[in-house]
């Protein structure tokens, strides 16, 4: 457990891709099976257990802690699990400490009667460190920011196995991953993936500039929509249905509507949608059905689930991604005519001749759920990852508002001793700034300095890390879209803002209007 | 003849503790003509005052720091050796806070109260540690007085420090650190752990350490970080106050890991806020079971409460059968030095 509360602290508190990798494969690297396969497992969300309520620990807690200090302290922490794993008294003999790999099975064979003796014995046998890591694992709320591609790059980088062939293997295993581990380290075999409801590593595309088209012959392209909602695969055996999303998380609970009108057997690739008839509604709609624990049936009704499918990967055994672009095409036009599923149908390819034409489409009103268009090569083999000049997408234009610096906060790591994360606003009916978003890229580093001395010497207000700065600096922001919010004041959420340029030269009563935002809000 | 009331020859007056038969303040916040100082961190020494009374070391600090106006009469006091001011004894007593650190010992006609200013009970290589003194009134700070406050031993964070220099080659570690006493255990420490390379420091730091030396305390290779190459520094530990980790002056540093030793970085938010990489639980002042420890060792039936989280501690030591109660005392630093 120690080894693996230390990781999970460096994770926590390192930033950086890069050192949170080194500390991943150091800890796969020195950690022995089949403890690091159950931590992988937890790290990534793939771990089943039986977990314990928080009100579970506060009766453990509650057994041993004056209430009243307890209350104090849990007032002053603030989180449930870090209170109890510092306020566990320490016993006079403690037992040994369990490993990571004891913890998990043993809760795995344990009656549900049996859990909170089991929890009190180990917290009694641990520090205050891996307690903190006990009780977040077992009240399920390991959440420390490392994706299946983080933790696939650091496998990888245990021996001579690409990232790609550790991500083609690996969703189909299972905890603890024993035979994962001895492939990576070339001790091993690659496992066998074949039979399996396995998800597979999808294709990624580049974004292009406007003055890359010069070198692409349009003739060795084709084009498509670029759908504004989420890229999933689905893999069909029989009546066996699963849906991953782009990073292989099972997002199929979530639209059973959709999942249960489905059979065949294919590995698919495409764009989960909402809307009536197959006609896509905007991802605000869409993302009124994630992130939800239980599927509410007015919702699946008022915004009905379907996909539009641009990529085929296996069809029965047969592994198509090798096939170049337009053979997999003729296969997945097939498949979907011969077995006419009501959820499904076919991303439409866009004629071309020049891409002066697209720059017309692109432009185009006709395909409002579009967020651009995708770029593919006619002859590219469907590649894991995100290969060079093989897919590009193109995206539409992005929209500008200019707003007003409102608040800078501290940045982290290589950025921590500038302001670099910038929330601004723009004006609302009563000339008071509303916020509207939060920027933290977007500027060169010699901007940034400059930013960040404009925040110092402009500062009203601090608040720990955060300074209010005087309504004095214009910045042009640019996003890609806008939703409604109740979480925001000004009832607007931006997707993916970012500043555009920095306008030295503009007053900062000439910023944006809400009134002006709000017209980009969908109907 | 029976003994006095504390309460009625010590009282708390806006200026600080006030032992009013020796008319002396304790650590007062405003000039007075008669001091009496625990200690040489900034929210219990302070400038302007006309005598006086410290331990050398203090009386040290206070000159480096306050230089002409660091007390017009000062008067060294000698660990464990009574000063008879009028009818008061005042004995002052290792810390073990900070360099010259004291608990305050004054007896008056058999009542016996004990000031105890800042405290630890850990070792500590640049001070001598803390010794219990029987007592009717222990007055002692709560700055960790919750029971989720416990350090842990400081080998172990040491260790952490010099782990995340080997796995960092190229990036400097710096380490935020108060100027007088965390800065200079830290660098002691480290000389234990085996660490011989040079140290390099902020200029707020420098001065300090060359006092700390004065005394005795070998520190080993110290260089100035702001004469020093980015190259020089790659792999090399750095030591800051506090606030220049998130300032300017780091980015002289090659990609700098933030660490910062203090006992608050026991709380993840608190270091999360700060932008911390590499917290460090090291703190000079006692946690909550060595509070409660400290109170069973001095054995005093009444204990006050000065500045920290106090109603945990007068809840706690009201458990044990002892009589409790916060001091309204202004001007000490609730974060602790
Ligand atoms: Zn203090
Ligand atoms: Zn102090």
């Amino acid at each position: 457990m120690k080894a693996f509360a230390e990781l999970l602290d460096g994770l926590v508190y390192t930033p950086g891709r890069e050192a949170k990798l080194r500390r991943l494969t150091a800890y796969f690297r020195d950690t022995p099976d089949p403890d690091r396969g159950y931590a992988l497992a937890a790290l990534t969300g793939n771990l089943s257990l039986k977990t314990a309520k928080p009100a579970m620990i506060r009766q453990l807690v509650a057994e041993r802690v004056d209430p009243i200090l307890f209350g104090w302290s849990y007032d002053y922490v603030g989180d449930l699990a870090e209170t109890c794993a510092l306020i566990w008294p320490t016993v006079a003999e403690p037992a040994q400490t369990p490993r990571l790999a004891r913890v998990i099975e043993d809760l795995q064979a344990a009656h549900r009667a049996e859990v909170p003796g089991l929890i009190a014995r180990w917290l009694d046998s641990l520090d205050a460190g891996p307690r903190y890591a006990l009780l977040k694992l077992v009240t399920g709320g390991l959440r420390v920011g490392v994706s299946a591609g983080l933790a696939k790059t650091a496998l990888a980088r245990l021996g001579a196995v690409p990232p790609e062939e550790i991500e083609e293997v690996w969703h189909a295993l299972a905890p603890p991953y024993e035979a994962l581990f001895a492939y990576a380290e070339g001790r091993g075999p690659r496992p066998d993936t074949t039979e399996k409801l396995t998800f597979r590593a999808p294709m990624l595309a580049h974004p292009i500039d406007e003055d890359e088209f010069a070198a692409l012959d349009p003739a060795d392209f084709r084009a498509e929509w670029k759908w504004d909602g989420i890229r999933v695969q689905l893999v069909l055996r029989g009546h066996e249905v699963r849906m991953f999303s782009r990073t292989g998380e099972d997002v199929g609970p979530a639209f059973p509507d959709l999942l249960e009108t489905l059979h065949g057997e294919a590995t698919l690739d495409g764009e989960l949608l909402v809307g009536e008839a197959l006609s896509p509604s905007g991802f605000a709609d869409l993302q009124q059905r994630l992130n939800r624990k239980t599927v509410d049936r007015a919702l699946m009704q008022r915004y009905p689930a379907f996909m539009r499918v641009y990529d085929i990967l296996f069809e029965g055994s047969e592994d198509l991604r090798p096939l170049p672009f337009d053979a997999r095409r003729e296969r997945l036009a097939a498949w979907i005519g011969r077995t006419a599923l009501p959820r499904l149908d076919l991303s439409p390819l866009i004629a071309f001749s020049s891409w002066d034409d697209l720059v017309d489409h692109r432009l185009s009103s006709g395909a409002s759920a579009a967020e651009g268009l995708m770029l593919k090569r006619r002859d590219s083999p469907y590649v894991a990852g995100r290969p060079k000049g093989l897919w590009y997408k193109w995206k539409r234009d992005p929209h500008l508002v200019d707003a007003v610096l409102m608040y800078a906060q501290r940045g982290h790591g290589k950025r921590s001793s500038f302001y670099s994360d910038f929330t601004f606003g723009v004006w609302a009916d009563d000339d008071a700034l509303v916020p509207v978003g939060k920027a933290y890229f977007g500027f060169t580093d010699a901007e940034l300095v400059e930013l960040d001395k404009w925040v110092r010497n402009n500062t009203v207000n601090r608040f720990g890390p955060v300074r209010e700065v005087r309504a004095g600096l214009v910045l042009e922001i640019a996003f890609e879209g806008l939703a409604r919010s109740n979480r925001h004041k000004s009832g607007v959420a931006m997707r993916f803002p970012r500043i555009s340029r920095i306008r030295w030269d503009k007053p900062p009563a000439e910023a944006d209007r809400l009134e002006a935002l709000s017209r980009l809000l969908p109907p | 003849m029976s003994q006095p009331a504390p309460a009625d020859w010590i009282k708390v007056t806006p200026v600080g503790l006030h032992v009013v038969p020796a008319d002396l303040h304790v650590d007062p916040v405003r000039p007075v003509a008669r001091a009496a100082i625990t200690h040489g961190h900034g929210d219990h020494a302070r400038p302007g005052h006309d005598a006086v009374l410290a331990t050398a070391e203090t009386l040290a600090i206070m000159k480096a720091r306050f230089a002409d106006d660091s007390g017009r009469q000062p008067q060294a006091a000698r660990y464990g050796e009574p000063i008879r001011l009028g009818e008061v004894e005042v004995t002052f007593m290792p810390a073990g806070h900070v360099l010259g650190s004291a608990q305050i010992l004054f007896e008056y006609r058999g009542s016996r109260v004990v000031v105890s200013g800042d405290y630890k009970r850990r070792r500590d290589p640049t001070c001598p540690p803390f010794e219990p003194v029987a007592c009717d009134v222990f007055i002692t700070e709560a700055t960790f007085g919750l029971p989720v406050f416990r350090h842990p031993d400081d080998r172990d964070e040491i260790a952490k420090l010099l782990a995340a220099r080997d796995r960092e080659p190229e990036r400097a570690i710096l380490v935020g650190a108060y100027a007088l006493g965390k800065c200079q255990r830290v660098i002691a420490l480290l000389r234990e752990a085996g660490h011989d390379a040079p140290i390099y420091l902020h200029g707020a730091q420098e001065a300090l350490c060359r006092l700390y030396e004065s005394f005795g305390v070998a520190l080993g290779p110290l260089r100035s970080a702001t004469e020093a190459t980015k190259a020089e520094l790659a792999g090399a530990i750095v030591l800051a106050p506090p606030g220049a980790t998130a300032d300017r002056w780091m980015r002289r540093l090659p990609d700098p890991v933030t660490a910062v030793a203090s006992g608050w970085m026991r709380i993840r938010q608190r270091a999360k806020q700060r932008g911390v990489e590499l917290p460090l639980v090291i703190s000079d002042h006692a946690d909550w079971d060595e509070l409660l420890q400290t109170v069973e060792d001095v054995n005093a039936p009444e204990v006050w409460v000065t500045h920290g989280r106090e109603e945990a501690l007068i809840h706690a030591v009201t458990l044990t059968g002892r009589r409790a109660r916060a001091l309204a005392l202004v001007g000490f630093d609730e974060e602790g030095q």
